[in-house]
């Protein structure tokens, strides 16, 4: 288990370390997001309160994780490294915890400013709304990890991968949402737990079944 | 499978009978709904069909388990084709619902029908499983992916169910119902002959099209191997 664990913390370690040197990724989703907040600033009318805005929050960190997950394989796919991957003595599995944990960190820091950016501009956020993002990034990331696994042994990846995603998304959109203004949020929140339980064991069990010829 | 199964010609038949006799039993022996009238007919053909596209999506599901637990081939096709039906009664409930959410409630489409909201999120969900199977090369690769991708459908749909019904708490506080009266026997009876022959049909159209996918795989190999 230790060398489990060593291997996933080796794998991540390494996207990490890509994005320090080469910066594809996480300069792109900070820009973006912000740029998706002053959108909505102008396609909310100045009468619709604070509501619509939370709804609109969770398309900008719908879209956001897309861009950090369309892009998440890359390194891999581009000079066949993902071949390498699979072939090392160590569960494939740990190829998805490892990419998971890499993208839960950039969309972390994505989030880091997103939040308090749309705080300062919209609306404020409460203990259950960040404890909704904090859970249904989670499971945005390890269901993301494993569709745009699949949707980089596609022709047209970056078409498929938002096809795959979103409606996968839905359900997540609904607890989050639910959790930033409903009265009481702690079904939603229950519910996200739920949906990242499901989703993390069956991607977790299911990723080896997509890399491997 | 040990099972004899019975011929295409003889099912085929048995299922048009079964479905002329449901068709009779809507009409003569189910009574008109106090409530609805006429329009509530559509129940006996909508659930139905619901339910058969669940079955496919099931069987498909199914079929993928085997395909990723055996490694045997046979079982990607026999995926592919119940999801393929399973996505066709899908289409098939949202028109049938449509129509009905328009008879009952003046409005072709409502967001507060939970399970209207689900076949919708399932179609999209299953129109991408088209989309991404065929822009993966034929091989191993697509059919552990498409089989992948098949069983996590079945996880979606619970989910997806109990979203909606959170959902419908924050979008919409009232809820229509659609529990009319308590059915009666006659109606309960048509709608289980109902049942029984849209799942045949379903059925029957499960096979013919695997009959045809088979004997179009089974040519090429024939045609490559003559080409060489």
């Amino acid at each position: 288990m230790n060398g489990y664990l060593a291997d996933v913390a080796a794998l991540a370690r390494k996207d990490l370390q890509l994005e320090l040197r080469a910066r594809d990724t996480l300069p792109a989703m900070l820009l973006f997001v912000l740029a998706t907040l002053v959108v909505f600033h102008f396609a909310l009318p100045a009468s619709a309160g604070d509501e619509p805005a939370y709804g609109l929050l969770w398309v900008a960190l719908v879209f956001t994780a897309l861009l950090g997950l369309s892009r998440a394989w890359a390194p891999e796919t581009a000079a066949g490294a993902l071949d390498g991957l699979v072939l090392a003595p160590a569960d494939r599995s740990a190829i998805w915890l490892g990419k998971t944990i890499a993208t839960l960190a950039f969309l972390a820091a994505a989030e880091i400013v997103a939040l308090p950016a749309f705080a300062l501009l919209f609306a404020p956020l409460d203990g259950a709304a960040l404890a909704g993002v904090a859970l249904a990034s989670l499971g945005l990331c390890a269901v993301g990890t494993l569709v745009s696994a699949m949707a980089a042994a596609a022709r047209g990846r970056e078409v498929i991968l938002p096809l795959l995603f979103l409606p996968l998304a839905i359900p997540l959109v609904v607890g989050g949402v639910g959790a930033g203004i409903s009265e009481e949020p702690g079904r939603f929140l229950a519910f996200l737990g739920l949906y990242d339980a499901v989703f993390a064991i069956l991607s977790w069990a299911a990723f080896e079944y997509v890399v491997t010829e | 499978m040990s099972i004899p199964r019975p011929s295409p010609t003889l099912l085929a038949f048995a299922t048009a009978a079964i479905a002329g006799l449901s068709v009779a039993m809507i009409f003569f022996v189910a009574p008109v709904d106090s409530d609805q009238g006429l329009s509530q007919k559509i129940f006996y053909v909508h659930v139905p069909i619901a339910l058969t596209a669940y079955a496919g999506f099931g069987l498909g599901a199914w079929k993928a388990l085997r395909l990723l637990m055996t490694r045997d081939e046979r079982y990607d096709l026999e995926s592919y084709t119940a999801v393929h039906q399973g996505t066709i009664f899908g289409v098939l409930t949202l028109v049938t619902g449509a129509i009905w959410a328009k008879a009952s409630w003046g409005v072709w489409w409502t967001w507060s029908s939970n399970q209207l909201v689900l076949f919708l999120v399932l179609f999209l969900f299953y129109c991408a499983y088209f989309m991404l199977r065929f822009s993966i090369e034929p091989g191993a690769r697509r059919e552990r992916i498409s089989a992948v991708y098949a069983l996590f459908g079945v996880a979606l749909i619970p989910v997806s169910f109990l979203a909606i019904r959170l959902a419908s708490d924050f979008i919409h506080p009232t809820v229509f119902t659609r529990e009319g009266p308590q059915m009666t026997g006659e109606m309960f009876a048509s709608f289980c002959v109902s049942w029984l022959a849209i799942t045949l049909v379903g059925y029957v159209m499960y096979r013919a099209e695997l009959a045809g996918k088979r004997t179009d795989a089974n040519l090429r190999e024939l045609r490559e191997a003559l080409a060489r």
